[in-house]
């Protein structure tokens, strides 16, 4: 495996397949379909084969020897003269524990979201190209080890964006694909300024000797990098560096989003096509947690353990707030888009406490909740295209009509809730685990438990609601699923219950790199600074 | 002055006398064969490739021309370095793809019979943007501003097609006459005080402590007045939508690139000569504290980009809109002024590059779509994302670079821009300026989302440009995104173009 570019090819393979769908005609929609469908599938089997050669042993983290599949060339470089340093950006790419599961999740939510994108009508030929792009904007931020790049893919995710929910979308796309846009940019430029600053304030020792800056990820992590005036070193006692952490948090907040940043998710996952909407909950929502945990949790450790209460807090806001908005919806895509602010609060929690069962937990959650919540906006996909219409109220005893559907609802609802044996139940039982026993946050989780209850009411609610019941005989005729949709649940039910059953499958994974990262938060910066 | 002194000094403005020289061949061939007006654009393209000749070969050149008195033989009235030569480049790559605009504009053609004046007259503001940014006289300051603003306003108020063409001719004037009014009124003060027009000797002698140090301020601001007028920098920017709007596309785009660049290079080179008692070996500019330009230069900065971007919220046509952009644009560059380095220059420089590029592709498509269409309004564009692919794609390559998003050349400018802003620790000015930016996205972005996501009300015309304007887009399409990903030649070229002879 060595030397192979494995990691280009699993992010670039989407712009080959753009390529390719731009020379096919307007008229050959199945060639187009079924090229995105090979391109993903292709791509899934990367993803797997990475899977297969990966070193569960390898820390990553803030260490270049231990990532894994690294490609590393110099992609920029003018040299200095007296007041510009010399100026060089690597093509930096590598993974570990954390963004393995990432990659996999991607790969896995792309090839379903192709399948689900198999009634689109209108301009195919353009769906499917910026579907691709948008695929490898995903893929380039959890492979990406400099700032740059990493910001460059995060950026080259929002313009697809834009328009696979602008053009594609419900009544209300137009309002709902700006607020996604401006909301976004908002917190990425922020994000740019915070990475300008670590720049300046971060070297990088060349091959030669000479001492340049830098954008790379892991030579941030290390104090020794940083000279003791720089704007954001930990050696300047100004309160910068905790003013660029809030920033750079907003950044990442806002793609998770977090309460209160969250306004922009309803709004877009209720326009958004349905296959939009699965990526959206799938993957992109994980960029922001990704991103704390990849940049803000290794660069600026000290800061983090300052405020791990009010990450915590948030977690807790978001959980609750998610649960109590979603029991009040009668829109069904509605109530997942709240499940999901109320989902990824479990992550924030998680990853607050600052221990290995935490942080394993929140990114076992993310993984899980790419999952589980595809299958419930796939669940409300198939319910759209056959009924027209997501009023909760609306619906009853489809699972009568329809047994087989109301099969995988079954599964995809209980493993939301969190039932034991599903891969929700593990993840959640981890973060809960993780932040209880850490004293300073212990009275937030309690209270955070809340959420499961507040969650079994609402998805239990609406399972009695729409599918159980009398079946309402303005739906009798509504078929049950076809080919193209079973094979878009089955996988994904695999996956739920299977990692319910072994979740050693996932963790197992992370472990070492999660390990790795606990210990940078807790001492790596401390071993330096005193 | 003596004639060896002259000649020596001629040596130096081979660009400039090659503008000239094409500008009186261009009017001697318009006199002989008035008949054909075919030719004309090739003779005056073929005066922009000479000149360019002369361009390229005076990169890495450095003197002073023209001296006025022979004690003080160093300082001349023009100035040559790196840093005017990189502006003149700019000028003529802009002039060039003018030149090109011109060829396929409906409202140029309609004015055959008087396009050897045309072309006369762009010479005439090509030559007055050549001595503009190297000049370091107020005297040939003064003239060469005058001799741009007098081909502008010309230009402006060309094809007398519509009212607003007249209109646009006359709001120029009156503003134009009234800032350089205000502008030769504050050149005299300070000549009142310093008994010179030079601005090297003007630099040594503000360091006595005998100025008035009012009466300067108050002249400077006089004479920012002036300048501010040509970058369109807020408050002296009301010109711009009208003239804009009301002139030839072509002009338009001219003015918005090249006027604009120009005024930038006077700007600069007059704080810097004026101002500034030495460079830092890290970049940074040691200026004279007589006046506090970087306080002075801020506000303009915040002000105009502000300003720009908040009108450009508002407007429905896209050339109104793209003036505002460009008072917008201006403002980000006055960061990059405001920071008082070579950092901050460098960052003009590389923001100027890539600004001509996108800021000419838009200019380009809007005139192609404005042609078939006979509208700029945005509400006409419903739906010709879908009819017109090429020219759909283009416009929103452009403008998403001109709102600074990655992977295109916008973003680099920006990139440096709030780098050196950073790099000088002016960090509220910075978060102000991404926060513009933000802004200035809902705008941009609504013209794609009526390209696109609109339905239109009637069919929209299907626009299929030539081969030729085809190829045009994409000289301008490909660099911006290739510079988006590969920006290494111009952070290079910017780098070794900061050079500005003085203190």
């Amino acid at each position: 495996m060595a030397g192979f570019p494995i990691l280009s090819l699993v992010t670039f393979l989407p712009v080959l397949g753009m390529i390719i769908i731009m020379f096919l005609k307007k008229e050959q929609a199945l060639t187009i379909k079924y090229t995105t469908l090979l391109i993903t599938g292709i791509q899934l089997v990367v993803a797997v084969v990475m899977l297969l050669n990966f070193n569960y042993n390898a820390q990553g983290v803030f260490q270049q020897s231990s990532f894994q599949f690294i490609e590393k060339f110099r992609w920029i470089q003018v040299p200095g003269v007296s007041w510009l340093g010399t100026v060089k950006i690597d093509y930096f790419l590598g993974v570990d524990g954390i963004s393995m599961p990432m990659i996999l999740l991607t790969a896995i939510v792309s090839f379903i979201a192709t399948l689900s994108s198999w009634n689109i009508e209108k301009s195919i030929k353009g769906y499917f190209a910026l579907f691709l792009l948008l695929d490898t904007g995903m893929m380039g931020v959890f492979v990406s080890l400099d700032f740059f790049l990493f910001y460059i893919f995060w950026e080259l995710m929002l313009l697809p964006m834009y328009f696979l929910i602008g053009i594609w979308g419900g009544p209300r796309k137009e309002y709902a694909a700006i607020k996604f846009f401006i909301y976004t940019l908002f917190g990425s430029v922020f994000m740019l300024l915070v990475m300008i600053g670590l720049y300046f304030s971060a070297f990088e020792t060349l091959a030669d000797g000479t001492k340049v800056h830098t954008f790379n990820l892991l030579a941030m992590m290390d104090p020794s990098n940083f000279s003791a005036n720089g704007i954001l070193s930990p050696f300047n006692p100004s309160n910068l560096r905790f003013i660029a952490y809030i920033a750079l948090f907003v950044g990442f907040a806002i793609k998770i989003p977090m309460f209160p940043f969250h306004t922009w998710l309803p709004d877009a996952h209720v326009e958004a096509p349905t296959p939009i909407s699965v990526i959206l909950a799938g993957v992109l929502l994980k960029m922001g947690t990704y991103g704390i945990l990849r940049i803000s949790y290794p660069i600026f450790p000290d800061i983090t353990k300052q405020l791990m209460w009010w990450i915590a807090l948030f977690g807790m806001i978001n959980i609750l707030y998610g649960a109590f908005v979603a029991l009040a919806q009668k829109d069904f895509k509605k109530l997942i888009a709240y499940s999901s602010v109320s989902h990824m609060g479990y992550v924030l929690l998680g990853m607050a406490s600052l221990t290995t069962a935490g942080i394993s937990g929140a990114v076992f959650q993310m993984f899980n909740h790419g999952t589980i919540t595809a299958m419930l906006f796939l669940i409300v996909g198939v319910i759209y295209d056959r009924a027209h219409t997501r009023g909760l109220d609306e619906f009853g005893g489809l699972a009568v009509q329809m047994p087989i559907y109301a099969g995988f609802v079954t599964v995809a609802f209980f493993a939301a809730i969190g039932l034991p044996s599903m891969s929700g139940f593990v993840s959640e039982a981890l973060v809960f685990v993780g932040s209880f026993s850490v004293e300073g946050i212990r009275v937030l989780s309690i209270l955070s438990s809340l959420g499961i209850l507040l969650g079994a009411g609402y998805m239990l609610w609406t399972l009695q609601r729409v599918y159980l019941g009398k079946l309402n005989e303005k739906w009798a005729n509504l078929k049950d699923l076809d080919v193209r949709e079973y094979l878009m649940f089955v996988p994904l039910s695999i996956i739920v219950i299977f990692l319910g059953v072994y979740p050693s499958g996932m963790l197992n994974i992370m472990t070492t790199s999660v390990n790795t990262l606990v210990n940078l938060v807790n001492n790596g910066f401390a071993k330096v600074l005193f | 002055m003596d004639v060896s002194n002259i000649i020596e000094s001629l040596k130096l403005i081979k660009p400039e006398i090659a503008v000239s020289a094409s500008l009186i061949l261009v009017l001697i061939f318009d006199l002989i064969f008035h008949k054909d007006k075919k030719l004309i654009p090739y003779v005056a393209l073929l005066g922009l490739f000479a000149t360019g000749y002369f361009v390229i070969h005076q990169f890495g050149t450095t003197g002073f021309g023209f001296a006025t008195k022979s004690t003080f033989k160093a300082f001349g009235m023009v100035t040559v370095d790196s840093f005017g030569t990189f502006f003149k480049l700019l000028i003529l790559i802009s002039a060039v793809l003018v030149l090109f605009f011109s060829s396929f504009s409906d409202e140029i053609k309609k004015t055959t019979d008087r396009l050897g004046e045309y072309y006369v007259l762009i010479f005439g503001m090509i030559l007055g943007m050549f001595l503009m940014v190297s000049a370091t006289d107020f005297l040939l300051i003064y003239l060469s501003m005058e001799l741009l603003s007098l081909s502008s306003y010309v230009l402006a108020g060309f094809t007398k097609l519509r009212d607003r063409n007249s209109e646009a001719s006359l709001k120029y004037v009156i503003y134009g006459s009234v800032s350089s009014g205000l502008m030769l009124f504050g050149i005299s003060i300070i000549y009142g005080l310093t008994g010179s027009t030079n601005l090297y000797v003007i630099n040594s002698l503000i360091q006595s402590p005998q100025i008035n140090v009012l009466a300067l301020s108050f002249a400077l601001i006089l004479v920012m007045a002036g300048m501010g007028f040509k970058i369109s920098a807020a408050p002296f920017h009301f010109w711009t939508p009208d003239v804009y709007e009301g002139s030839p596309i072509t002009i338009t785009a001219f003015l918005s690139v090249a006027s604009k660049a120009a005024g930038f290079g006077l700007l600069i080179r007059f704080i810097k000569t004026g101002f500034a008692a030495m460079t830092l070996n890290n970049g940074y500019w040691m200026l004279n504290p007589i006046f506090d330009w970087k306080l002075i230069i801020v506000i303009l900065a915040i002000l105009t980009m502000t300003l720009g971007n908040f009108s450009a919220l508002w407007q429905n046509n896209l050339k109104r809109m793209l003036a505002y952009s460009s008072i917008a644009h201006a403002g980000y560059l006055l960061l990059g002024l405001a920071v008082f380095s070579n950092q901050g220059i460098a960052a003009i420089l590389i923001y100027f590059f890539v600004y001509m590029l996108m800021n000419l592709g838009a200019f380009l498509i809007v005139m192609l779509i404005a042609d078939k269409l006979g509208s700029e309004d945005v509400d006409d564009y419903d739906g010709l994302g879908y009819t017109s692919p090429f020219l759909g794609i283009s416009l929103a390559v452009f403008l998403v670079s001109l709102t600074g998003l990655p992977p295109t050349a916008g973003f680099i400018g920006k990139l440096y821009i709030f780098s050196a802003l950073i790099d000088a620790k002016m960090f509220v000015v910075a978060v102000i300026g991404v926060l513009n930016s933000v802004v200035s996205l809902y705008y941009y972005i609504r013209v794609l989302k009526h390209m696109y996501l609109v339905k239109p009300k009637i069919q929209p015309v299907e626009i299929i440009p030539g081969l030729s304007q085809k190829f045009l887009v994409l000289l301008l399409v490909v660099p911006v995104l290739f510079f988006g990903i590969y920006f290494s030649p111009i952070v290079e070229l910017a780098k070794n173009c900061v050079v500005l002879l003085g203190f």
